[in-house]
């Protein structure tokens, strides 16, 4: 197998062993530019990016934070103006339906007055209607009586008796009520 | 390298699947010295100002209302924080900028290494391994002068039962000293093996009968691998977190 | 010849290793389905969790990246 071991020798001559990876030889190389890298790379973050990057989080934190409190006051004026505007509704509607008692008394006060009188008319024309009807009748009553009088006067002067009025008229009075 | 000979043979099928993993120097010559300027360094390169352009450029607005390139930057930044103060808690946010570097590399690396013809950093042991080694030196030290010598309770299991208590101590001390090698090996495993089985069915596509059914699964793959990108930044970084966890709060 | 032998137990055991990540497979697929039969029965317990799932995924993930890398050192390293 001769182009086996010439291919065995020319990896032995590239890297000393077949995988680059176990190559002995570059590993100073690796190594001192790994560190370089890592150095370069931990200063540039260290003392430019990472404090420029935190500072703009917690600038943006702060922002959002200031922006969530002018938010929360916002929504509480809109509260507020929402409250206000109930208020304001509860008073007009409160008012509206003050003014609506206010007639409606004023009305039924008018309405009482005017009932009142037209009673005290009824009234008034019903008594003297009353004492109209009274009148008549004690005129009648009289009437009766006189004639009660005159007939019983009459009766006892047929009768041949003889009464004086005053006793007539007792005996008139005493009867009618009995 | 031997199959590489075999399929020659065989006609037409040639498959260099670790070929793209080679360590090139750039500027031509063959020695790599450990300054020398590679393809590593070209790769990590362009990462550093990608991370540049997206964290440093993006956000240049420093605008209340982002743009998109600094929404997506800020998106990263929480991402991270979110996972750090989770994970570790509030005391642990103050090692963030330390795992948002080594998940930004890893994010970057792996991204970049998916555009065609690129070199992948993390798909490299070297690499990965510093990464990993250093986050268990980090935490393992950080864990002794944080809480002394209580920082070895993490093996002692004070709720186990006596008996069961030294045994339970080796296999947490196994365990504890095997996360670093799981802990890189994972990463470059996953690139590396998506990358080379990428280039495997790439091997294929030279053969005209079966090029459609490989160019799909090359897409197939490729959409599993942008998958894979994002998901083991993501898990090495957490369980950066979790051992940083530990190594802050030892006891369980 | 004996290159020959050499050459077939590395490939014998490349082609055993990858079992490995068959292995796993079923590791990953038992993390993930026992996640979401976990996460349709309380969905709002899913979302604090998907962390732990990744975690659970990479610890079952990375013994097959093991195998895989086995394998490829035998392959190539060997």
């Amino acid at each position: 197998m001769a182009t086996e071991d010439t291919a065995v020798e020319h990896g032995a001559e590239a890297g000393g062993a077949g995988m680059p990876q176990l190559d002995f030889s570059t590993f100073p190389n690796q190594i001192f530019w790994l560190l370089v890298t890592l150095v370069v790379i931990y200063f540039v973050l260290s003392r430019i990016a990472l404090p420029r990057i935190g500072s703009v989080l917690a600038e943006r934190q702060g922002t959002i934070t200031n922006d969530i409190a002018a938010a929360e006051e916002l929504k509480q004026k809109a509260v507020e103006a929402e409250a206000a505007y109930d208020q304001a509704l509860a008073d007009a509607r409160a008012e509206a339906s003050r003014i609506v008692g206010e007639a409606k008394a004023d009305i039924q006060a008018d309405l009482d007055v005017e009932l009142q009188k037209a009673d005290a008319q009824i009234a008034a024309q019903t008594a003297q209607s009353e004492k109209a009807i009274a009148d008549i009748r004690s005129g009648a009553m009289d009437s009766v009586k006189a004639v009660a009088k005159d007939t019983a006067k009459e009766l006892i002067a047929v009768l041949g008796g003889k009464a004086d009025a005053k006793t007539i008229a007792a005996a008139v009075t005493a009867r009618m009520k009995g | 390298m031997a199959d590489e000979a075999h399929g020659a043979e065989d006609g037409g099928l040639v498959f260099h699947p670790l070929d793209q993993f080679i360590v090139k120097p750039l500027f031509g010559g063959d020695a790599i010295h450990w300054y020398t300027p590679t393809n590593v360094t070209m790769w990590m390169a362009i990462v550093v100002l990608c991370i540049i352009g997206l964290l440093v450029l993006g956000t240049r607005g420093r605008a209340i209302v982002p743009s998109r390139i600094q929404s997506v930057a800020e998106l990263l930044y929480g991402f991270v924080y979110k996972m750090v103060e989770d994970v570790t808690g509030k005391d642990g946010v103050k090692y963030f900028p330390y795992i948002f570097t080594i998940f930004l590399f890893i994010l970057f690396a792996n991204f970049l290494g998916l555009i065609p013809m690129s070199f992948t950093t993390t798909s490299h042991i070297a690499v990965t391994a510093v990464l990993g080694f250093g986050v268990f030196f980090a935490v393992t030290i950080l864990g002794f002068v944080l809480n002394g010598p209580k920082f070895l309770g993490l093996f002692w299991m004070a709720e186990a039962p006596l008996v069961l208590r030294p045994v339970i101590a080796i296999i947490e001390l196994i365990s504890y000293f095997v996360r670093p090698v799981s802990h890189s090996i994972r990463l470059a495993g996953n690139v590396m093996a998506g990358h080379a089985v990428i280039k495997v069915f790439a091997g294929f596509a030279a053969i005209t009968a079966i090029a459609p059914v490989s160019v799909l699964a090359i897409t197939a793959i490729y959409g599993l691998e942008v998958l894979v990108a994002g998901i083991q930044a993501y898990v090495f970084t957490i369980l950066t977190c979790v051992y940083l966890k530990d190594a802050l709060h030892p006891s369980h | 010849m004996e290159g020959d032998i050499a050459n077939m137990g590395q490939f014998i055991g490349a082609g055993l290793a990858a079992i490995g990540s068959g292995a796993a497979a079923i590791g990953v697929g038992h993390v993930a389905g026992n996640f979401l039969a976990g996460a349709l029965r309380n969905p709002s317990a899913a979302a604090s969790q998907t962390a732990t799932l990744f975690i659970g995924l990479a610890f079952a993930e990375a013994l097959g990246i093991f195998s895989f890398l086995v394998a490829l050192l035998l392959m190539f390293a060997v």
